[in-house]
């Protein structure tokens, strides 16, 4: 369980990114931060492992409060996955996965077996464990990353937009991969994306931040969904436009198919007995 | 022609090569005197610039104004300040020791704004990321100094030492104007026997001895490269070709 308790931080130059923020993030649990940039999600994301220091507040791992713990230490026990994977280009793929067992002085060849086993985790080839990460396409460097993030075994992982630099298809890919992965391992995860879509469909529970790190709304999909707290979260999710509220259309020519479409008439998937099949990845 | 060939045929005399031959010969002694100077010079300028540049690249502190320090330093003529700390030097110190301090201290001065040039834009040049990353997996200061910087820079801090050496290599000719030995003294003698060639000789083997170290650290450079970062690293590609007669598919699927 990761607490926030009335966390503030003001940057040097005076902007404030976050201001008394208080939130629970429950074990186990998918929780997705999510808000336009600035907003000071990431902010706040990059205070659970201190690469940023609260103004004030505190922040608690399991009752623990971090600002008593070695900084060091505490990275090394948090997975972390970075937008663009953020993989040493000098080392090889199974020597980037392996990275944080090494910095705990795990024996060389035991951290490169469990980096080998890791890559099956993420579904990737264990030929690739010995090529450098350019050598890899953008979709496999990100697997590389999560790899990397859950090689120390950590209770808790940070994803830093982890899927923004990649395709859409490869990001579909990727999020139903982590959802696969989540399903097993079971981790603490804080999630950040401004993309609400990615929210709903990996959250346990969505955060969705004004600026200036003020909660709009927090709840599960389906509440945020269902009961949008106000008019900034009904735009921000696309409820205001009709986006989430889907109609059934006939078109000429389409021979007895119903298209479902969304608020702009945008078709988005067919109606074929009685279920709904998503002819694109998305919404 | 008639000149360089006169030179030439100098260099290659078995005879300027004997031991105990009348000074500035033999050659051997004054090649090792010009080695010995540079490589002093160049060990004392990487202790003090290195570091620095380290500490300024990962830092970011201070940049400025090294910059501007350095750069007022390429501007001092060697042999003026070389004349200049004989005249200090020679005030304290004794007759001896006086023209090897202010020799070594003026190749010092030189050879510093190169190396802190390429250590510190070494550094820099490394993806900000890379190191955010190596800083959230919980890699000490430290660790992000030695296993992620130093190694993605080295490219570039070897540039700056390779710039460096020769530029000390090309300048030790002046030590004989402090009366030591090295390479210079025989362009000097040359010079006051008015014989082209001790002189055109002597400055051919500075040129060649220049040329030859450079050609050293090419090869340093090519075997250092840091795999993963140079696609077409020489090392790898002649592999690939061995194993398999076609080249491969390109590897991001």
């Amino acid at each position: 369980m990761i607490e926030f308790e009335s966390v503030s931080k003001r940057f040097e130059d005076g902007t404030v990114a976050v201001e008394d923020f208080s939130f629970v993030l429950p074990s186990h649990k998918t929780t997705v931060f999510v808000g336009s940039s600035g907003c000071g999600k990431t902010t706040l994301l990059r205070m659970i492992n201190r690469m940023i220091e609260p103004s004030s507040g505190r922040i608690t791992i399991d009752g623990v409060d971090i600002a008593g713990r070695n900084k060091v230490e505490l990275r090394r026990s948090i997975g972390y996955v970075l937008q663009a994977a953020g993989l040493l280009p000098h080392r090889k793929v199974v020597d980037n996965v392996a990275t944080v067992p090494l910095l705990q002085g795990v024996s060389k060849t035991e951290a490169r077996g469990r980096a080998l086993d890791l890559l099956d985790t993420v579904g990737l080839d264990r030929a690739l464990a010995k090529r450098y990460p350019r050598q890899l396409s953008g979709g496999q460097q990100q697997r590389v990353g999560v790899a990397r993030a859950l090689a120390s075994d950590p209770n808790i992982l940070l994803m830093d937009e982890p899927f923004g630099a990649v395709d859409p298809i490869v990001r579909a890919d990727l999020q139903a991969e982590l959802n696969r992965l989540q399903r097993e391992l079971g981790k603490t995860i804080v999630f950040v994306t401004h993309d609400i879509d990615e929210a709903f469909l990996l959250a346990d529970q969505v955060v969705i931040f004004r600026k200036g790190g003020i909660i709009a709304q927090a709840g599960t999909p389906a509440q945020i969904l269902a009961e949008p707290a106000d008019d900034f979260v009904a735009s921000f999710i696309g409820a205001d436009k009709g986006k989430r509220t889907l109609h059934l259309q006939q078109r000429e020519g389409d021979e007895g198919l119903t298209l479902v479409v969304d608020g702009d008439g945008r078709p988005i998937g067919v109606l074929r007995d009685g279920t709904l099949e998503p002819e694109v990845p998305g919404p | 022609m008639d000149l360089i060939l006169s030179a030439l045929g100098w260099i290659f005399d078995p005879a300027h090569w004997e031991s105990g031959s009348r000074s500035p010969l033999p050659i051997q002694d004054r090649l090792l005197e010009h080695l010995r100077y540079t490589a002093g010079s160049l060990v004392i300028a990487a202790a003090i610039a290195l570091p620095l540049g380290f500490y300024i690249g990962h830092t970011g502190r201070g940049r400025q104004f090294v910059i501007s320090f350095t750069g007022a330093m390429r501007a001092l003529p060697t042999l003026g300040l070389l004349y200049f700390l004989l005249m200090v030097f020679g005030y304290w110190l004794s007759f001896d020791t006086a023209p090897i301090v202010g020799a070594t201290i003026s190749f010092v001065i030189l050879a510093i704004p190169s190396m802190l040039a390429g250590a510190y834009a070494g550094l820099e040049s490394v993806d900000r990321q890379t190191i955010d990353a190596a800083r959230a997996n919980g890699m000490t200061e430290w660790q992000i100094l030695s296993r992620v910087e130093i190694p993605l820079a080295l490219p570039l801090i070897l540039g700056g030492l390779r710039a460096a050496t020769l530029q000390v290599i090309a300048t030790v000719t002046i030590a004989s104007y402090a009366g030591l030995g090295g390479l210079g003294r025989i362009i000097t003698s040359g010079i006051g026997l008015n014989d082209y060639d001790l002189i055109l000789g002597g400055a051919l083997l500075v040129t060649g001895l220049a040329l030859f170290v450079d050609a050293l650290f090419a090869l340093a450079q090519r075997l250092t490269a840091t795999p993963g970062l140079t696609e077409n690293h020489p090392a790898a590609r002649r592999r690939t070709i061995k194993r398999s007669p076609r080249p491969r598919a390109p590897e991001n699927a």
